[in-house]
């Protein structure tokens, strides 16, 4: 196999001497090395990913039957109001971040991040804000059960854990600004020379536009909450009627946030997957200039697109048409890069390993959640579909056999990189059809009940519900019990294992892959030169 | 390397199987199409909305037909364990990708036209000739026939109240119409355009009866409207769809549409009655 001859005779000696690391805690706490920052958000993102899995499987519990059984209903909306915080910026954000540092200075051969010293606050803010946020289970009014979108008037009617949720949400979002930031600059500035912007990996560019969004959005969130918090504690009226305000403005300004966040959430899958199917395929990625506009072209449609979240609350029927059509419009750049993604495949010669599986995965029911989103954005539908388990099933396709899946192939792809051994295929392989078994049998039935008129977030509900609701409540134990293989491949994986190989997928292109495996604590000290670029080079 | 590639195909044959029998034992378990799909409902509205949301649903399985076969074709014919060689020059063709923006432009315009007809009508709130003022509350409604003053609440029947309360030990199975029923049902006339205004008191929530196809929020300090016209007599029920705290899965909505005759007494025998106690607090009309 091909190793790194050119890096290893110009810097096998600089290696050894620089891998003295720290030990212990002190090197997790003080680190400013891209790969233990890497590292610190992906175990993060995991354990947070059990977290929020456990609120979802006692929220299945519950619904397992009509009839409550297991909690009651403000406990109950706190566990869905907190299983999607934790979820979206606890487990699904972290995590993307946690790729960006460990492979970005790798594929554009960096030493490390631009800013390492903020790279280490921005993650260790992260503990701190999930610590409270999940302490407002312990105070007196309990934790938030408004709805993670904490529409007002509703959430204003929280108690003491109301303006912990919203510090915590402010932390969240300055965690997340400061991983923007370092992400753009290191790569508008820290490239090696001669990776000019079309020739970088194309999850390289879906995190730098990921991180624009970021920089664009995440600040209109803390406006939106710190109204929420004057609204509770200094007497404003930004959302009350009573004071001349308007409760409608916060849904505006939430999903003019929250609406780029979708894409924060996607498009760094949207990346990864473009680096898996080109090397399981065996063949560069088809139409790359093609996939980097549709990234951007996504990114732009994805700031007019927000009132399609809240069609219901009664808006001019020019401003309907506005948003069905700008919504509809996004099918575009999202069909193009799908039709690339399987023209790659054309005339390739494909193996199925692990990344590959969950990548087609991926492929198949992203796309499912791409036709529910198409049909959601059908306003006159919409009055039916808004807020059932239609809506429900459409996000969770998206965002579980989505990102989750893309997280997971990302992490089997590049996994032998990180720890220097391949992971136990047959388990992985065992982890991947269980999962993909089993969220369907979680996800698909939520279209039929919210197509027969089940609302979302409800504990209870109508006797002739009860049969799919068994069967999506079975389907999500089996798919969380799933996960725990997961977390065994992965510790077999970093304790050892069969030795990788520096290019550990035989046609894998990317920088990435010209240094050893496991890569060096320092890497690129000095830019790779241009035949390791070339050599390196995805197209 | 032999024995990973007979492993991959093993589990790919065992993957398939455990989806089929998965499929084939949920399958036949379950009522007909009824439990399955959109209702087409009862007024002119919901059924032009079951035909757009046939239309688009039948886009996209189309679509999906062509897409997923295409994809499960190159699984099938390029794989390198059947020795399937990579051709590395095809990665770009102008003509493909201009191809693949404008079909689905062209398809998303099929589909855009009659959402929007659709729209029109529905935004259209002229000559209504009932008005109803409804009014939401944490978590009950309130019914104002604002032409003939009759005025009252709609709460969670005792029945489900009752079976709901944790550790009741009522099968909910047993309770008819668990959930859905409430003791004061809102009656329309059939035939009749019926303006309803929605308004809430507290905290946002929406007002949604799946067989008349519409959903609207109802938002405290903003009067929202849409309207009814139901072809069939008959009860039909929704519930609350907008989050809105503790109880937000138990306030139903039932409406019995009946015939301008019926209506017409109905109105009669409930105008003075509730004239009576005009302003009733909530507790006093529940009592």
């Amino acid at each position: 196999m091909a190793t790194s001859h050119a890096h290893d005779s110009a810097h096998g000696a600089a290696v050894e001497h620089h891998d003295h690391k720290p030990y212990g805690l002190t090197r997790w706490l003080f680190t400013t090395n891209h790969k233990d920052i890497g590292t610190l958000y992906l175990t993060f993102a995991c354990i947070m990913f059990f977290v929020g899995g456990a609120m979802a499987l006692a929220i299945r519990a519950e619904l397992w039957k009509p009839g409550l059984q297991i909690f009651d209903p403000t406990t109950f909306n706190a566990l869905t109001t907190n299983h999607a915080l934790i979820m979206i910026f606890g487990a699904v954000m972290p995590a993307w971040v946690g790729f960006a540092n460990w492979m970005i200075p790798m594929q554009i051969g960096s030493p490390d991040m631009a800013l390492p010293r903020m790279n280490n606050y921005s993650f260790w803010i992260l503990p701190f804000a999930f610590v409270l946020l999940l302490s407002t289970w312990l105070v007196p009014g309990g934790a938030p059960a408004g709805g993670w979108t904490l529409y007002p008037p509703l959430s204003l009617q929280g108690g003491d854990g109301l303006p912990m949720t919203i510090f915590a949400i402010h932390l969240m979002g300055a965690s997340s600004i400061m991983g923007a930031i370092n992400v753009i600059v290191t790569i508008m500035n820290m490239r090696a020379p001669g990776i000019t912007l079309l020739k970088m990996p194309l999850f390289v560019w879906t995190w730098l536009i990921t991180a624009y969004l970021l920089i664009a959005v995440m600040p209109v969130l803390a406006g939106a909450v710190t109204m929420l918090l004057t609204d509770h504690f200094f007497g404003t009226s930004f959302f009350s009627a009573a004071g001349g305000g308007d409760p409608v403005m916060f849904q505006h300004i939430f999903w003019f946030f929250g609406h780029p966040e979708v894409y924060i959430l996607i498009l760094p899958a949207f990346g990864i997957i473009s680096e898996i199917i080109p090397t399981f395929s065996r063949k560069p990625l088809f139409g790359y200039e093609s996939m980097v506009y549709a990234t951007a072209s996504i990114a732009f449609l994805s700031f007019i697109v927000w009132a399609h979240h809240m069609f219901t609350v009664g808006m001019p029927l020019a401003g309907q048409l506005f948003f069905m059509l700008s919504t509809m419009l996004i099918a575009v750049p999202t069909g193009v890069k799908v039709f690339n993604w399987r023209t790659t495949m054309y005339k390739g010669s494909l193996s199925f390993e692990t990344p590959m599986l969950f990548a087609l995965a991926f492929l198949f029911l992203f796309t499912i959640g791409g036709f529910s989103g198409l049909m959601l954005a059908i306003v006159p539908a919409d009055f039916q579909y808004q807020d059932t388990y239609f809506v429900v099933a459409h996000f969770h396709y998206v965002l579980v056999p989505g990102s989750i899946f893309a997280i997971m192939a990302g992490v089997y792809y590049w996994i032998p990189k990180w720890t220097g051994h391949m992971y136990n295929e047959k388990l992985g392989k065992w982890h991947f059809w269980l999962s993909a078994i089993f969220v369907n049998v979680l996800f698909f039935p939520q279209h039929f009940l919210g197509l027969a008129g089940m609302p979302r977030r409800i504990p209870d509900y109508s006797t002739q519900f009860t049969d799919w609701n068994m069967v999506s409540s079975f389907g999500g134990f089996c798919f969380g019990f799933s996960q725990i293989l997961f977390v065994i491949v992965i510790w077999q994986c970093v304790r050892g294992g069969q030795k990788a190989p520096a290019r550990a997928w035989e046609s894998a292109h990317g920088l990435e892959w010209e240094l050893a495996s496991p890569a060096p604590y320092h890497t690129w000290e000095t830019a790779p030169d241009m035949s390791t670029i070339a050599r390196g080079a995805q197209h | 390397m032999l024995n990973k590639r007979f492993l991959s195909r093993d589990l790919f044959r065992r993957g398939a199987i455990a989806a089929a029998v998965l499929l084939g034992l949920t399958g036949p378990a379950f009522a007909g199409w009824d439990g399955l799909n959109m209702t087409k409902g009862v007024t002119e509205l919901s059924a032009k909305i079951y035909d757009l949301h046939m239309l688009v649903l039948w886009v996209c399985v189309g679509i999906a037909v062509i897409v997923f076969g295409a994809m499960i074709f190159a699984m099938v014919r390029f794989r390198k364990s059947k020795g399937a060689v990579a051709d590395t020059s095809f990665v770009h063709s102008t003509k493909f990708e201009i191809a693949w923006t404008l079909a689905p432009v062209l398809i998303l315009i099929i589909m855009a036209v009659p959402a929007t007809k659709t729209i029109v009508i529905i935004e259209d709130t002229r000559n209504s000739e009932l008005t109803i003022k409804a009014t939401a509350y944490q978590w009950k409604w309130q019914y104002d026939y604002i032409d003939s003053g009759v005025n009252f609440f709609s709460t969670l029947a005792e029945s489900s109240n009752f079976a709901r309360q944790k550790g009741s030990g009522i099968d909910p199975n047993t309770v008819e119409n668990y959930l859905l029923e409430v003791d004061h049902h809102l009656v329309i006339p059939v035939d009749t355009k019926v303006r309803l205004l929605l308004t809430a008191n507290d905290v946002i929530h929406a007002w949604w009866v799946p067989a008349f196809g519409l959903k609207k929020d109802a938002i405290p300090g903003f009067v929202n409207e849409m309207w009814i016209k139901a072809k069939e007599t008959g009860t039909f029920r929704g519930q609350c769809a907008e989050l809105c705290g503790r109880d937000h899965g138990f306030m139903p909505i039932v409406v019995d549409v009946v015939s301008k005759d019926d209506f017409a007494r109905w109105v009669e025998t409930h105008k003075p009655a509730i004239e009576a106690v005009p302003d009733a607090p909530a507790s006093a009309t529940n009592s």
